[in-house]
C-alpha cells in the first residue's frame, strides 16, 4: 500500500511540478501571500482589516452577481424584480441581505484598516504609493456604493442618484452638460439607471485591479508594524501560517458580527423610504446617503455655497493624496508621538461627529458643528500634521522590533 | 489591544437585537414598542393571529390598499391548505387575455395570481378617495419608521385634534402620523370584524393582528431568516473559537 | 531520563492537539464555505413564482377535426392536434418493433380522448420547433410534424420516424378537467 501511494503522490507530483515550470501560481502565491512572505511578527489585531476587507470585496462580488442574475435595471420593473428577489428566488432574501448589509460592513473594514494607517503611519515613506493604491480603491468603492445604492429604484436610490449627479451641476460653464451626460436624459430616468448598472458590475472588478496593485506595493518595503520602525529579517515571520490563522480568527468574530445584522437587524443600517418605489415627483422630506458617507455629506452641507462645497466634499477625499507630505515627522506610529495622538483622537471623534451631523436635517446645532467639524477635518490635515512634524519631539524608539517584543514578554 | 477588539465586538454583537429596526426610527413622535410574536431571535408569526389579520385586511383595508406583491399561493405561509387557498383565490376576478378573439377577459383567479389591486392605477385610486392615495401594503410595515408597531399605534392614534391645531378639510387627526393630518379616517373600531376562532375583536386586538398579518406580507421570510441566523451564528461562533484555539496554539512560542 | 521521555510525549501531545485543531479549522472553514456557495447556486433554480405558473388550461371545443394548434405552456409549445380517424389509424398501423422509440399511439392519447394528441413543441433532437401545425407547413415523409433544423420527421402521434431525434416528441402531463377543457402541467 505504502508503495502504491508513494508512486501515486510522485504522479501527482510531476504533474504538479510540469505545470509549475509552466505557470508557477503555487510559488507565485507562497511569495506573496505564503511562507515565504516574511511579515513582522508583531502585527497586532488591527492588521486584520485588510484581509477582512478581501474577503468582504469576495463576498459582495460573489453576492452580487447572483443578484444581477434576477435584476431588472428598468425603471417600471427594478424595484418589483428586487421583490421578487426578496419573495420568490430561493435564498434571493439571504443574498439580497448580505450584500446590502456586506456594502456596510465592507466599509467598516476600510474605515479601520484607513484609520490604522494613519494611526501607525503607513503612509509615510517608502509607503506612499501603498497609500495612495488604498485611496484608489476606496474612492472607487464609494462610487459602486453610490451606483448599487440606485439600483433597487427606491425613493432614497432615485433622490439620491438625483441629488449626488447634480454635484456636478456646480463645476462651471460645462456643469450641467455634464450632468446631461451622466443621466442620459434631463432627470434620473431609464437610461440612468441602466448605465449605473452596468458600471456597478464593473467597478468591483477595477478595485479587484486596484487590489492587486495595492498588495503589490506593500509588498516591495513589507508591512509596516504597530512600532513604526523598519523590521530586520530576523523580527518577521513567514505569512502562511501565523498570519493567515490569525486572520481567520479575526476574520470569524468581524463574520459573527456581520451575520448578526444580516440574519436579526437587515434594515437597521438602510432607510424606510427606499421601500417605497421611485417616484419623480415626491421628493422624501429628509435625504440622507448611506451612512458611510455622511461625513462627507456633512461637508457639503456645511458650506453656503454650492461650488465650494462641492469642492470641500472631494477635497475632503482627494487631500489624503498629498498626507504624506503633510505629515512629514520622521517617527511612523503614533504610539511614539503623545501630542499626535491626541490630536488624532481628536480627528477621528471629529469625524464622527461630521456623521451624525450628516444624519441631520441641516439646521441649528448640526449646521453649526457640520462647520466646526469641517473646519477641523482639514485644519488638522492642513496646519495641525505639518506643525506636529516641526514641533513634536517623539518618545524613544526601541532599537529593534525584537528587543521591544522580548522586553514585554518578560 | 486583543480585549479592546474583542469587548468592542461582543457590545456590538449583543446591542444588535436592541437596536431598533431602523437607525432612523428616532423621528420627532415617540413609537411605543409593543410586543410582537415575531420578535426575538427565534420569533415566529403567530398563525392565528396572522390569519385573523388578513381577514381585517380582506374585510376593511382591502377596499381601499392593495397587497400587489402578495399571491394568494403566499397564504400557504399563513397555514392554508391548498383547495382553501383554491377557494379563496377563485372568490375573485382578474383580468386576462387576450383569447383567440383577441378580446381581454376576466377570469377567477388562480393560486399564482397576485391579490387583486383595488384601482386599476394611481389616478383612479386618488378620484375615489377625495384626491388621496391609499399605498399598497406590501412592503407598509418596512417603509416606515417603526413598522408593525408604527402600524399598530396609527390604527389606534385618531384623537380630536387639539384645540390649537387647525385641521384641513377631509383630513383626520392621528397622533402618530408625521404631521399629524392623515386622509384615511378611522377605520378600526370594537367588534368591526368577528373571528371565527373567537378571538378577542376589540379595536386594538383588531390593529394588532392586522399590523402583524402586514408584518408577514412585508417580511413573508422572516422565519427562515431567524432559524436560518440561528444555525449559522452558531456554526460560525464554532467556528471562531476553533479558530482562536488554533491560532493561540500555533503562536505559543512566537514572542509578538 | 524520565524527563526527556516526558518532555517528548509532551510534545507528542502537543503535536496531536496543534494537528486536531488545523484539521478541525479546515474542515469547518471548508464545510461553511461550502454551506455559503450553496443559497448561491439553488438561487438559479426556478423561484417559487415561476413554479407557481406550471399549469396552463386549455379550452378544446374550438378545435375541429384536422386542426392543429399551437398552445404556450411554461414559456414553451405545446401543440394540440385534433387528428383526424385517417390520422389515428396510421399511427396505430405502425409496427411498434420497427420504431426508434417503441410507443404505442394508446399510451400516447387520453382514452376515450383519442383524437386529441398534446406533446410538447420541442424536436427531441435539439430543441428547435417542429413544423406541422398549419396546414401549409411541411408534415414530413409521415404526415406529423418535420424538424427543419436537422430534418427530424414526425408521425401522426408525434412519434420519431426519420432523422437524428432520438425520441418520440414528449406528451406533457395533463388532463381533462371538463369534457372540454384540458390542463397541462
Amino acid at each position: 500500500m505504502s508503495t502504491n501511494t508513494s508512486t501515486e503522490k510522485s504522479a501527482i507530483r510531476k504533474a504538479y511540478e510540469w505545470h509549475e515550470a509552466r505557470l508557477p501560481l503555487v510559488n507565485w502565491l507562497d511569495h506573496n501571500l505564503g511562507t515565504k512572505y516574511p511579515v513582522p511578527r508583531n502585527l497586532n489585531y488591527w492588521w486584520n482589516f485588510g484581509a477582512i476587507a478581501m474577503f468582504m470585496l469576495g463576498v459582495m462580488i460573489a453576492s452580487g452577481v447572483f443578484l444581477a442574475m434576477n435584476y431588472t435595471p428598468h425603471v417600471s420593473l427594478a424595484f418589483d424584480s428586487v421583490e421578487r428577489i426578496m419573495r420568490d428566488v430561493n435564498y434571493g432574501w439571504l443574498i439580497r441581505y448580505m450584500h446590502a448589509n456586506g456594502a456596510s460592513f465592507f466599509f467598516i473594514a476600510i474605515y479601520i484598516h484607513i484609520l490604522r494607517g494613519m494611526y501607525y503611519g503607513s503612509y509615510k515613506p517608502p509607503r506612499e504609493v501603498l497609500w495612495w493604491m488604498g485611496i484608489l480603491i476606496y474612492l472607487v468603492m464609494m462610487a459602486t456604493g453610490f451606483l448599487g445604492y440606485v439600483l433597487p429604484w427606491g425613493q432614497m436610490s432615485f433622490w439620491g442618484a438625483t441629488v449626488i449627479t447634480n454635484l456636478f451641476s456646480a463645476i462651471p460653464w460645462v456643469g450641467e452638460s455634464i450632468v446631461t451626460l451622466l443621466w442620459g436624459g434631463f432627470s434620473v430616468d431609464n437610461p440612468t439607471l441602466n448605465r449605473f448598472f452596468a458600471l456597478h458590475f464593473l467597478l468591483p472588478f477595477v478595485i479587484v485591479a486596484l487590489v492587486f496593485l495595492h498588495i503589490w506595493a506593500l509588498h516591495v518595503p513589507g508591512a509596516n508594524n504597530p512600532l513604526g520602525i523598519d523590521a530586520a529579517p530576523s523580527d518577521k515571520i513567514p505569512f502562511f501560517p501565523y498570519f493567515v490563522v490569525k486572520d481567520v480568527f479575526g476574520l470569524g468574530v468581524f463574520i459573527l458580527i456581520y451575520f448578526a445584522v444580516v440574519f436579526y437587524a437587515p434594515n437597521m443600517l438602510g432607510h424606510p423610504d427606499n421601500y417605497i418605489k421611485a417616484n419623480p415627483l415626491v421628493t422624501p422630506a429628509h435625504i440622507v446617503p448611506e451612512w458611510y458617507y455622511l461625513p462627507f455629506y456633512a461637508i457639503l452641507r456645511a458650506i453656503p455655497d454650492k461650488l465650494l462645497g462641492v469642492i470641500a466634499m472631494f477635497g475632503s477625499i482627494l487631500i489624503m493624496f498629498v498626507l504624506p507630505w503633510l505629515d512629514k515627522h520622521p517617527v511612523r506610529s503614533a504610539n511614539f508621538r503623545p501630542v499626535f495622538r491626541v490630536f488624532f483622537a481628536i480627528w477621528v471623534v471629529n469625524a464622527v461627529m461630521l456623521g451624525w451631523c450628516g444624519s441631520q436635517p441641516a439646521e441649528g446645532i448640526a449646521l453649526i458643528l457640520s462647520r466646526i467639524g469641517a473646519f477641523w477635518y482639514f485644519a488638522h490635515l492642513i496646519i495641525v500634521l505639518p506643525l506636529l512634524s516641526w514641533l513634536e519631539t517623539p518618545k524613544p524608539l526601541p532599537v529593534s522590533i525584537s528587543q521591544s517584543v522580548l522586553k514585554a514578554a518578560e | 489591544m486583543k480585549k479592546i477588539i474583542l469587548a468592542a465586538a461582543a457590545a456590538l454583537a449583543l446591542s444588535v437585537p436592541a437596536v431598533p429596526s431602523s437607525l432612523w426610527a428616532a423621528s420627532e413622535i415617540k413609537i411605543p414598542e409593543e410586543k410582537w410574536s415575531f420578535n426575538g431571535v427565534l420569533g415566529k408569526f403567530d398563525r392565528a393571529q396572522v390569519q385573523r389579520g388578513y381577514q381585517v385586511y380582506k374585510d376593511v383595508c382591502a377596499a381601499c390598499h392593495g397587497l400587489q406583491y402578495v399571491a394568494f399561493r403566499n397564504l400557504a405561509d399563513l397555514g392554508y391548505n391548498e383547495a382553501q387557498i383554491k377557494t379563496l383565490a377563485a372568490g375573485y376576478e382578474v383580468d386576462d387575455g387576450p383569447n383567440e378573439e383577441g378580446e381581454m377577459f376576466k377570469r377567477k383567479a388562480k393560486a399564482s395570481d397576485r391579490l387583486p389591486k383595488p384601482f386599476p392605477n394611481e389616478q383612479a385610486a386618488r378620484a375615489a378617495n377625495g384626491g388621496a392615495f391609499p399605498p399598497d401594503l406590501s412592503l407598509i410595515t418596512k417603509a416606515r419608521a417603526g413598522g408593525p408597531d408604527y402600524i399598530f399605534h396609527l390604527m389606534m392614534g385618531y384623537e380630536d385634534p387639539p384645540a390649537d391645531v387647525q385641521m384641513m378639510p377631509g383630513l383626520n387627526y392621528n397622533k402618530y402620523f408625521p404631521g399629524h393630518q392623515i386622509a384615511m379616517s378611522k377605520q378600526i373600531s370594537d367588534g368591526l370584524v368577528t373571528y371565527a376562532d373567537g378571538a378577542p375583536n376589540d379595536a386594538a386586538s383588531i390593529s394588532k393582528d392586522v399590523s402583524a398579518f402586514l408584518h408577514w406580507a412585508a417580511e413573508p421570510k422572516l422565519e427562515a431568516r431567524h432559524s436560518t441566523g440561528l444555525r449559522v451564528l452558531l456554526y460560525t461562533l464554532m467556528f471562531t473559537i476553533v479558530a482562536y484555539l488554533f491560532k493561540r496554539r500555533l503562536w505559543k512560542n512566537i514572542p509578538h | 531520563m524520565a524527563n526527556t521521555a516526558h518532555g517528548h510525549a509532551a510534545a507528542a501531545a502537543g503535536e496531536t492537539r496543534r494537528d486536531f485543531l488545523l484539521h478541525t479549522t479546515v474542515a469547518m472553514g471548508v464545510v461553511g464555505t461550502g454551506m455559503m456557495i450553496w443559497p448561491l447556486i439553488h438561487s438559479m433554480n426556478p423561484a417559487a413564482d415561476t413554479l407557481s405558473l406550471s399549469t396552463t388550461e386549455f379550452n378544446l371545443s374550438g378545435l375541429t377535426e384536422g386542426q392543429r394548434i399551437t398552445i404556450v405552456w411554461r414559456g414553451k409549445p405545446v401543440f394540440v392536434a385534433h387528428r383526424t380517424p385517417k390520422e389515428i389509424e396510421e399511427a396505430r398501423a405502425v409496427n411498434i418493433a420497427e420504431l426508434r422509440d417503441p410507443q404505442t399511439d394508446e399510451s400516447r392519447v387520453q382514452k376515450g380522448k383519442d383524437q386529441f394528441l398534446v406533446i410538447e413543441g420541442a424536436c427531441t433532437h435539439l430543441g428547435c420547433i417542429p413544423m406541422g401545425v398549419k396546414t401549409t407547413e411541411p408534415h414530413g415523409d409521415f404526415g406529423g410534424w418535420f424538424c427543419p433544423c436537422h430534418g427530424s420527421h414526425y408521425d401522426t402521434s408525434g412519434r420519431i420516424r426519420k432523422g437524428p431525434a432520438p425520441l418520440n416528441l414528449h406528451v406533457p402531463p395533463y388532463k381533462f378537467t371538463t369534457d372540454t377543457t384540458v390542463l397541462i402541467g
